[in-house]
Protein backbone atom coordinates (compact mmCIF):
# COMPACT_ATOMS: atom_id res chain seq x y z
CA UNK A 1 0.00 0.00 0.00
CA UNK A 2 1.29 3.42 -0.89
CA UNK A 3 2.16 5.74 1.92
CA UNK A 4 1.04 9.31 1.59
CA UNK A 5 2.65 12.52 2.71
CA UNK A 6 0.53 14.83 4.85
CA UNK A 7 1.03 18.31 6.20
CA UNK A 8 -1.15 19.73 8.91
CA UNK A 9 -1.05 22.16 11.78
CA UNK A 10 -1.47 20.72 15.25
CA UNK A 11 -1.92 23.17 18.12
CA UNK A 12 -0.34 25.89 16.00
CA UNK A 13 2.69 23.81 15.05
CA UNK A 14 3.30 22.58 11.49
CA UNK A 15 3.57 18.79 11.23
CA UNK A 16 4.64 16.77 8.25
CA UNK A 17 4.69 13.01 7.96
CA UNK A 18 4.37 10.10 5.59
CA UNK A 19 1.59 7.79 6.67
CA UNK A 20 -0.31 4.70 5.69
CA UNK A 21 -3.80 5.73 4.52
CA UNK A 22 -5.39 3.56 7.21
CA UNK A 23 -3.71 5.51 10.04
CA UNK A 24 -6.46 7.32 11.92
CA UNK A 25 -6.03 10.94 12.91
CA UNK A 26 -6.18 9.74 16.54
CA UNK A 27 -3.24 7.37 16.07
CA UNK A 28 -1.38 10.05 14.12
CA UNK A 29 -1.75 12.50 17.01
CA UNK A 30 -0.77 9.97 19.67
CA UNK A 31 2.00 8.05 17.91
CA UNK A 32 3.50 10.52 15.45
CA UNK A 33 2.97 13.78 17.33
CA UNK A 34 3.28 12.16 20.80
CA UNK A 35 0.22 14.08 21.92
CA UNK A 36 -1.22 11.38 24.14
CA UNK A 37 -3.89 13.58 25.69
CA UNK A 38 -6.23 12.44 22.92
CA UNK A 39 -7.55 9.19 24.36
CA UNK A 40 -8.79 6.17 22.46
CA UNK A 41 -11.65 4.26 24.04
CA UNK A 42 -13.84 2.42 21.59
CA UNK A 43 -12.10 3.31 18.30
CA UNK A 44 -15.36 3.19 16.39
CA UNK A 45 -17.02 6.49 17.13
CA UNK A 46 -19.16 5.74 20.16
CA UNK A 47 -17.30 6.92 23.27
CA UNK A 48 -16.10 10.38 22.23
CA UNK A 49 -12.84 10.25 24.21
CA UNK A 50 -10.80 11.01 21.06
CA UNK A 51 -12.65 14.21 20.14
CA UNK A 52 -10.44 16.96 18.71
CA UNK A 53 -11.09 20.16 16.75
CA UNK A 54 -10.47 19.99 13.00
CA UNK A 55 -10.70 23.44 11.42
CA UNK A 56 -12.68 24.41 14.51
CA UNK A 57 -15.27 21.62 14.35
CA UNK A 58 -15.41 18.97 17.08
CA UNK A 59 -14.87 15.57 15.43
CA UNK A 60 -14.07 12.01 16.45
CA UNK A 61 -10.41 11.59 15.56
CA UNK A 62 -10.91 7.81 15.37
CA UNK A 63 -13.46 8.31 12.57
CA UNK A 64 -11.09 10.22 10.35
CA UNK A 65 -7.91 9.17 8.62
CA UNK A 66 -4.81 11.33 8.96
CA UNK A 67 -4.74 11.65 5.15
CA UNK A 68 -8.17 13.30 5.32
CA UNK A 69 -6.72 15.94 7.64
CA UNK A 70 -4.04 16.96 5.13
CA UNK A 71 -4.00 20.76 5.13
CA UNK A 72 -6.22 21.04 8.19
CA UNK A 73 -5.73 22.84 11.48
CA UNK A 74 -6.12 20.49 14.43
CA UNK A 75 -6.49 21.41 18.09
CA UNK A 76 -6.09 18.69 20.72
CA UNK A 77 -6.59 18.87 24.48
CA UNK A 78 -2.94 19.94 24.74
CA UNK A 79 -3.86 23.08 22.76
CA UNK A 80 -6.93 24.02 24.80
CA UNK A 81 -5.23 25.58 27.83
CA UNK A 82 -2.64 28.33 27.57
CA UNK A 83 1.01 27.37 26.87
CA UNK A 84 2.11 28.49 30.34
CA UNK A 85 -0.19 25.93 31.95
CA UNK A 86 -3.19 28.05 32.87
CA UNK A 87 -6.43 26.15 32.46
CA UNK A 88 -9.09 27.30 30.03
CA UNK A 89 -12.47 28.39 31.42
CA UNK A 90 -13.91 24.98 30.57
CA UNK A 91 -11.00 23.08 32.11
CA UNK A 92 -11.18 25.17 35.31
CA UNK A 93 -14.92 24.56 35.53
CA UNK A 94 -14.39 20.78 35.26
CA UNK A 95 -11.87 20.98 38.12
CA UNK A 96 -14.14 23.18 40.27
CA UNK A 97 -17.25 21.06 39.76
CA UNK A 98 -15.64 17.61 40.08
CA UNK A 99 -16.41 16.99 36.44
CA UNK A 100 -13.84 14.20 36.34
CA UNK A 101 -12.67 11.26 38.37
CA UNK A 102 -10.37 8.90 36.48
CA UNK A 103 -9.92 11.45 33.71
CA UNK A 104 -9.97 9.07 30.78
CA UNK A 105 -12.96 10.67 29.05
CA UNK A 106 -12.07 14.22 30.14
CA UNK A 107 -10.11 15.34 27.04
CA UNK A 108 -13.09 14.42 24.85
CA UNK A 109 -15.50 16.25 27.12
CA UNK A 110 -13.35 19.37 27.39
CA UNK A 111 -12.75 19.62 23.64
CA UNK A 112 -16.43 18.96 22.85
CA UNK A 113 -17.69 21.45 25.44
CA UNK A 114 -15.21 24.08 24.22
CA UNK A 115 -16.67 23.84 20.69
CA UNK A 116 -20.24 23.62 21.97
CA UNK A 117 -20.04 26.76 24.11
CA UNK A 118 -18.26 28.68 21.36
CA UNK A 119 -21.20 27.94 19.01
CA UNK A 120 -23.92 28.15 21.67
CA UNK A 121 -22.69 30.39 24.48
CA UNK A 122 -26.02 30.53 26.29
CA UNK A 123 -27.44 27.00 26.14
CA UNK A 124 -30.54 25.65 27.85
CA UNK A 125 -30.13 22.73 30.27
CA UNK A 126 -31.60 20.42 27.66
CA UNK A 127 -29.11 21.61 25.05
CA UNK A 128 -26.25 21.01 27.49
CA UNK A 129 -27.45 17.45 28.17
CA UNK A 130 -27.77 16.76 24.46
CA UNK A 131 -24.30 18.14 23.79
CA UNK A 132 -22.88 15.88 26.51
CA UNK A 133 -24.67 12.81 25.16
CA UNK A 134 -21.97 12.21 22.55
CA UNK A 135 -19.29 11.42 25.13
CA UNK A 136 -19.31 8.57 27.62
CA UNK A 137 -18.13 8.81 31.23
CA UNK A 138 -18.15 5.74 33.50
CA UNK A 139 -17.22 7.50 36.78
CA UNK A 140 -18.99 10.73 37.45
CA UNK A 141 -22.63 10.05 36.71
CA UNK A 142 -22.44 13.20 34.55
CA UNK A 143 -23.85 15.60 37.18
CA UNK A 144 -20.45 17.16 37.87
CA UNK A 145 -19.85 17.46 34.14
CA UNK A 146 -23.22 19.09 33.62
CA UNK A 147 -22.49 21.55 36.44
CA UNK A 148 -19.10 22.31 34.91
CA UNK A 149 -20.69 23.25 31.58
CA UNK A 150 -23.21 25.49 33.38
CA UNK A 151 -20.41 27.19 35.32
CA UNK A 152 -18.30 27.70 32.19
CA UNK A 153 -21.27 29.14 30.31
CA UNK A 154 -22.15 31.48 33.18
CA UNK A 155 -18.54 32.63 33.57
CA UNK A 156 -18.23 33.34 29.87
CA UNK A 157 -21.49 35.33 30.04
CA UNK A 158 -20.25 37.31 33.08
CA UNK A 159 -16.95 38.04 31.36
CA UNK A 160 -18.83 39.15 28.26
CA UNK A 161 -21.05 41.52 30.26
CA UNK A 162 -18.06 42.83 32.22
CA UNK A 163 -16.26 43.52 28.97
CA UNK A 164 -19.25 45.38 27.62
CA UNK A 165 -19.42 47.63 30.71
CA UNK A 166 -15.76 48.63 30.77
CA UNK B 1 -4.48 0.94 13.26
CA UNK B 2 -7.52 -1.22 13.05
CA UNK B 3 -8.78 -1.07 9.45
CA UNK B 4 -7.21 -3.37 6.86
CA UNK B 5 -4.81 -1.65 4.46
CA UNK B 6 -6.25 0.19 1.45
CA UNK B 7 -5.11 2.51 -1.31
CA UNK B 8 -6.30 6.08 -0.89
CA UNK B 9 -7.48 8.32 -3.72
CA UNK B 10 -8.55 11.93 -3.33
CA UNK B 11 -9.87 13.27 -6.66
CA UNK B 12 -10.85 16.92 -6.83
CA UNK B 13 -13.71 16.66 -9.35
CA UNK B 14 -16.76 14.39 -9.62
CA UNK B 15 -15.65 13.40 -13.12
CA UNK B 16 -12.29 12.15 -11.81
CA UNK B 17 -14.05 10.35 -8.96
CA UNK B 18 -16.37 8.35 -11.22
CA UNK B 19 -13.56 7.55 -13.65
CA UNK B 20 -11.63 6.13 -10.70
CA UNK B 21 -14.66 4.12 -9.56
CA UNK B 22 -15.08 2.71 -13.08
CA UNK B 23 -11.39 1.85 -13.32
CA UNK B 24 -11.04 0.31 -9.85
CA UNK B 25 -14.24 -1.75 -9.98
CA UNK B 26 -15.67 -3.76 -7.11
CA UNK B 27 -12.75 -3.29 -4.74
CA UNK B 28 -13.39 0.44 -4.45
CA UNK B 29 -15.70 2.30 -2.13
CA UNK B 30 -16.60 5.98 -1.90
CA UNK B 31 -15.52 7.66 1.35
CA UNK B 32 -17.74 10.65 2.13
CA UNK B 33 -17.87 11.80 5.77
CA UNK B 34 -16.88 8.33 6.92
CA UNK B 35 -19.08 8.30 10.01
CA UNK B 36 -20.67 4.96 9.03
CA UNK B 37 -17.96 3.57 6.77
CA UNK B 38 -14.97 4.08 9.07
CA UNK B 39 -16.57 2.22 12.04
CA UNK B 40 -17.31 -0.66 9.65
CA UNK B 41 -13.69 -0.61 8.48
CA UNK B 42 -12.41 -0.40 12.07
CA UNK B 43 -14.47 -3.43 13.07
CA UNK B 44 -13.49 -5.11 9.79
CA UNK B 45 -17.12 -5.65 8.92
CA UNK B 46 -16.08 -4.20 5.58
CA UNK B 47 -12.76 -4.37 3.73
CA UNK B 48 -11.99 -2.46 0.53
CA UNK B 49 -8.84 -2.34 -1.55
CA UNK B 50 -9.44 1.28 -2.53
CA UNK B 51 -11.17 4.22 -0.90
CA UNK B 52 -12.11 7.16 -3.11
CA UNK B 53 -12.36 10.17 -0.79
CA UNK B 54 -14.87 12.69 -2.19
CA UNK B 55 -14.27 15.14 0.67
CA UNK B 56 -11.96 17.29 -1.44
CA UNK B 57 -14.41 17.91 -4.28
CA UNK B 58 -15.67 21.50 -3.88
CA UNK B 59 -18.57 21.08 -6.36
CA UNK B 60 -20.20 18.52 -4.05
CA UNK B 61 -20.78 21.08 -1.29
CA UNK B 62 -23.50 23.68 -1.09
CA UNK B 63 -27.18 24.42 -0.65
CA UNK B 64 -29.18 26.34 -3.26
CA UNK B 65 -32.73 27.01 -4.42
CA UNK B 66 -33.07 26.20 -8.08
CA UNK B 67 -36.10 25.60 -10.32
CA UNK B 68 -38.50 25.75 -7.37
CA UNK B 69 -36.64 23.04 -5.47
CA UNK B 70 -33.87 22.89 -2.91
CA UNK B 71 -30.67 21.25 -4.12
CA UNK B 72 -28.19 20.07 -1.54
CA UNK B 73 -24.77 18.94 -2.70
CA UNK B 74 -24.08 15.38 -1.62
CA UNK B 75 -20.93 16.38 0.27
CA UNK B 76 -22.69 18.99 2.41
CA UNK B 77 -22.22 18.15 6.08
CA UNK B 78 -25.11 17.43 8.42
CA UNK B 79 -23.91 20.40 10.50
CA UNK B 80 -24.22 22.71 7.47
CA UNK B 81 -27.74 21.41 6.76
CA UNK B 82 -28.68 21.92 10.41
CA UNK B 83 -27.42 25.51 10.44
CA UNK B 84 -28.87 26.60 7.08
CA UNK B 85 -31.67 29.19 7.19
CA UNK B 86 -32.49 28.30 3.55
CA UNK B 87 -33.15 24.70 4.54
CA UNK B 88 -35.34 25.74 7.47
CA UNK B 89 -37.48 28.04 5.33
CA UNK B 90 -37.89 25.64 2.39
CA UNK B 91 -37.59 22.05 3.69
CA UNK B 92 -38.10 22.32 7.46
CA UNK B 93 -38.38 18.54 7.84
CA UNK B 94 -34.65 18.29 7.06
CA UNK B 95 -33.81 20.83 9.76
CA UNK B 96 -35.91 18.93 12.29
CA UNK B 97 -34.53 15.52 11.32
CA UNK B 98 -30.85 16.47 11.51
CA UNK B 99 -30.46 16.70 15.33
CA UNK B 100 -31.52 13.02 15.52
CA UNK B 101 -28.39 12.01 13.59
CA UNK B 102 -25.77 10.72 16.02
CA UNK B 103 -24.21 13.52 18.04
CA UNK B 104 -22.91 16.94 17.05
CA UNK B 105 -19.38 15.58 16.73
CA UNK B 106 -20.69 13.08 14.15
CA UNK B 107 -22.68 15.75 12.31
CA UNK B 108 -19.47 17.81 11.87
CA UNK B 109 -18.22 15.15 9.44
CA UNK B 110 -21.26 13.19 8.29
CA UNK B 111 -22.78 14.26 4.99
CA UNK B 112 -26.29 14.28 3.54
CA UNK B 113 -25.24 12.35 0.46
CA UNK B 114 -23.20 9.86 2.47
CA UNK B 115 -26.21 9.06 4.64
CA UNK B 116 -28.52 8.65 1.64
CA UNK B 117 -26.05 6.54 -0.35
CA UNK B 118 -25.41 4.38 2.74
CA UNK B 119 -29.19 3.76 2.72
CA UNK B 120 -29.61 2.61 6.29
CA UNK B 121 -33.32 1.93 6.88
CA UNK B 122 -32.97 3.52 10.32
CA UNK B 123 -31.22 6.62 8.94
CA UNK B 124 -32.94 9.99 9.06
CA UNK B 125 -31.96 11.44 5.67
CA UNK B 126 -33.03 8.39 3.64
CA UNK B 127 -36.45 8.55 5.34
CA UNK B 128 -36.79 12.29 4.73
CA UNK B 129 -35.75 11.89 1.07
CA UNK B 130 -38.35 9.15 0.58
CA UNK B 131 -41.08 11.04 2.46
CA UNK B 132 -40.62 14.20 0.41
CA UNK B 133 -40.15 12.40 -2.96
CA UNK B 134 -36.66 13.80 -3.37
CA UNK B 135 -34.64 13.10 -6.53
CA UNK B 136 -31.08 11.83 -6.50
CA UNK B 137 -28.72 13.32 -9.05
CA UNK B 138 -26.03 10.76 -9.90
CA UNK B 139 -23.02 10.93 -12.19
CA UNK B 140 -21.05 8.18 -13.91
CA UNK B 141 -18.54 8.14 -16.78
CA UNK B 142 -21.60 7.67 -19.04
CA UNK B 143 -23.22 10.91 -17.92
CA UNK B 144 -25.75 12.22 -15.45
CA UNK B 145 -29.15 10.86 -14.47
CA UNK B 146 -31.81 11.37 -11.85
CA UNK B 147 -33.30 8.62 -9.69
CA UNK B 148 -36.57 9.14 -7.79
CA UNK B 149 -36.33 8.28 -4.10
CA UNK B 150 -38.94 5.50 -4.47
CA UNK B 151 -36.65 3.78 -7.01
CA UNK B 152 -33.43 4.55 -5.15
CA UNK B 153 -33.58 2.45 -1.96
CA UNK B 154 -33.73 -1.17 -3.13
CA UNK B 155 -32.61 -3.15 -0.10
CA UNK B 156 -30.74 -3.13 3.19
CA UNK B 157 -27.80 -0.68 2.75
CA UNK B 158 -28.40 -0.97 -0.97
CA UNK B 159 -29.36 1.49 -3.70
CA UNK B 160 -30.08 1.32 -7.42
CA UNK B 161 -26.87 3.22 -8.20
CA UNK B 162 -24.32 1.33 -10.25
CA UNK B 163 -20.80 0.67 -8.91
CA UNK B 164 -19.36 3.51 -11.02
CA UNK B 165 -22.09 5.99 -10.11
CA UNK B 166 -21.67 8.78 -7.58
CA UNK B 167 -24.47 10.62 -5.80
CA UNK B 168 -23.65 14.30 -6.37
CA UNK B 169 -26.78 16.12 -5.24
CA UNK B 170 -30.25 15.65 -3.77
CA UNK B 171 -33.24 17.69 -4.95
CA UNK B 172 -36.01 18.30 -2.43
CA UNK B 173 -39.44 19.57 -3.53
CA UNK B 174 -40.54 22.69 -1.66
CA UNK B 175 -44.06 22.40 -0.27
CA UNK B 176 -46.03 25.61 -0.17
CA UNK B 177 -49.30 26.72 1.37
CA UNK B 178 -50.62 25.48 4.70
CA UNK B 179 -48.14 22.75 5.43
CA UNK B 180 -46.73 21.09 8.50
CA UNK B 181 -43.89 18.63 9.08
CA UNK B 182 -42.71 16.49 11.95
CA UNK B 183 -40.31 13.70 12.80
CA UNK B 184 -40.62 11.49 15.88
CA UNK B 185 -38.26 8.77 17.01
CA UNK B 186 -37.97 6.47 19.96
CA UNK B 187 -34.44 5.47 21.00
CA UNK B 188 -33.14 4.31 24.36
CA UNK B 189 -30.46 6.98 24.29
CA UNK B 190 -30.31 10.21 22.33
CA UNK B 191 -28.25 9.69 19.18
CA UNK B 192 -28.74 5.93 18.95
CA UNK B 193 -30.45 4.47 15.94
CA UNK B 194 -34.17 4.61 16.64
CA UNK B 195 -36.12 1.50 17.56
CA UNK B 196 -38.74 3.05 15.30
CA UNK B 197 -39.51 6.49 13.95
CA UNK B 198 -41.79 8.35 11.60
CA UNK B 199 -41.76 11.41 9.39
CA UNK B 200 -44.91 13.25 8.33
CA UNK B 201 -45.67 16.03 5.89
CA UNK B 202 -49.22 17.34 5.49
CA UNK B 203 -50.70 20.15 3.40
CA UNK B 204 -54.22 21.51 3.93
CA UNK B 205 -56.58 23.46 1.71
CA UNK B 206 -58.48 26.50 3.04
CA UNK B 207 -61.29 24.28 4.33
CA UNK B 208 -58.90 22.21 6.45
CA UNK B 209 -59.09 19.25 4.08
CA UNK B 210 -55.93 17.24 3.49
CA UNK B 211 -54.67 18.26 0.06
CA UNK B 212 -51.68 15.94 0.28
CA UNK B 213 -49.78 14.04 2.89
CA UNK B 214 -46.70 11.85 3.16
CA UNK B 215 -45.83 9.41 5.92
CA UNK B 216 -42.36 7.88 6.18
CA UNK B 217 -41.32 5.02 8.46
CA UNK B 218 -37.86 4.75 10.01
CA UNK B 219 -36.29 1.43 11.04
CA UNK B 220 -39.33 -0.66 10.17
CA UNK B 221 -38.11 -2.53 7.09
CA UNK B 222 -35.03 -3.30 5.03
CA UNK B 223 -35.39 0.15 3.48
CA UNK B 224 -37.10 3.34 4.64
CA UNK B 225 -40.82 2.88 3.93
CA UNK B 226 -43.81 4.99 2.92
CA UNK B 227 -47.24 4.32 4.38
CA UNK B 228 -48.89 4.60 0.96
CA UNK B 229 -52.25 3.05 1.91
CA UNK B 230 -52.65 5.43 4.84
CA UNK B 231 -51.79 8.41 2.64
CA UNK B 232 -54.45 7.45 0.08
CA UNK B 233 -57.00 6.96 2.83
CA UNK B 234 -56.27 10.41 4.27
CA UNK B 235 -56.11 12.55 1.16
CA UNK B 236 -59.21 14.72 0.75
CA UNK B 237 -60.51 14.13 4.27
CA UNK B 238 -61.11 16.97 6.74
CA UNK B 239 -58.17 17.02 9.14
CA UNK B 240 -60.47 17.39 12.15
CA UNK B 241 -61.99 13.95 11.47
CA UNK B 242 -58.65 12.17 11.55
CA UNK B 243 -57.58 10.40 14.74
CA UNK B 244 -53.76 10.24 14.92
CA UNK B 245 -53.86 6.82 16.64
CA UNK B 246 -55.91 5.39 13.78
CA UNK B 247 -53.38 6.72 11.28
CA UNK B 248 -50.58 5.14 13.29
CA UNK B 249 -52.22 1.71 13.24
CA UNK B 250 -53.04 1.97 9.54
CA UNK B 251 -49.51 3.15 8.64
CA UNK B 252 -47.82 0.05 10.09
CA UNK B 253 -50.50 -2.48 9.17
CA UNK B 254 -48.97 -3.71 5.93
CA UNK B 255 -45.33 -3.93 7.05
CA UNK B 256 -43.78 -7.31 6.33
CA UNK B 257 -40.07 -7.15 7.06
CA UNK B 258 -39.77 -5.38 10.40
CA UNK B 259 -36.34 -6.06 11.93
CA UNK B 260 -36.02 -7.80 15.29
CA UNK B 261 -32.96 -7.76 17.53
CA UNK B 262 -31.93 -7.37 21.17
CA UNK B 263 -33.50 -3.91 21.25
CA UNK B 264 -36.97 -5.13 20.39
CA UNK B 265 -39.11 -7.72 18.62
CA UNK B 266 -40.84 -6.98 15.32
CA UNK B 267 -44.19 -6.78 17.11
CA UNK B 268 -42.82 -4.27 19.63
CA UNK B 269 -41.25 -2.15 16.91
CA UNK B 270 -44.53 -2.14 15.04
CA UNK B 271 -46.35 -0.75 18.10
CA UNK B 272 -43.66 1.85 18.68
CA UNK B 273 -43.84 2.76 14.98
CA UNK B 274 -47.60 3.28 15.19
CA UNK B 275 -47.13 5.55 18.20
CA UNK B 276 -44.41 7.55 16.41
CA UNK B 277 -46.66 8.02 13.35
CA UNK B 278 -49.48 9.20 15.61
CA UNK B 279 -47.25 11.72 17.38
CA UNK B 280 -45.71 12.99 14.15
CA UNK B 281 -49.15 13.26 12.55
CA UNK B 282 -50.45 15.19 15.53
CA UNK B 283 -47.54 17.66 15.43
CA UNK B 284 -47.51 18.12 11.65
CA UNK B 285 -51.26 18.60 11.38
CA UNK B 286 -51.27 21.11 14.26
CA UNK B 287 -48.59 23.08 12.45
CA UNK B 288 -50.48 23.00 9.14
CA UNK B 289 -53.74 24.11 10.77
CA UNK B 290 -52.07 27.15 12.29
CA UNK B 291 -50.14 28.02 9.12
Amino acid sequence: MHEISVQLTVNGQAREATVEPRLTLADFLRERCHLTGTHLGCEHGVCGACTVLVDGAAVRSCLMFAVQADGAEVTTIEGIGSPDGDLSTVQAAFRDCHGLQCGFCTPGFVVSVTAFLRDNPNPTDREVREALSGTLCRCTGYQGIFNAVRQAANQAADTGRGGARS
Amino acid sequence: MKPAPFEYHAPDTSADAVNLLAELGDGARVLAGGQSLIPMLALRLAVFEHLVDIGRIPELKGIERRDGRLRIGAGTTDAAVEASADVTSTVPLLTRATPFIGHFQIRSRGTLGGSIAHADPAGEYPAVALTLDASMEVVSPRGRRTIAARDFFDGLWSTSMGPDELLVGVWFPIWSGRRGFAIEEFARRHGDFAIAGATVGVELDDDDRIRRCAIGLIGLGSTPERAGAAEVELTGRPITEVEPEDIGRLAVAGLESIPADQHGSAEYRKRVGAAMVARAWYAASAEARHA
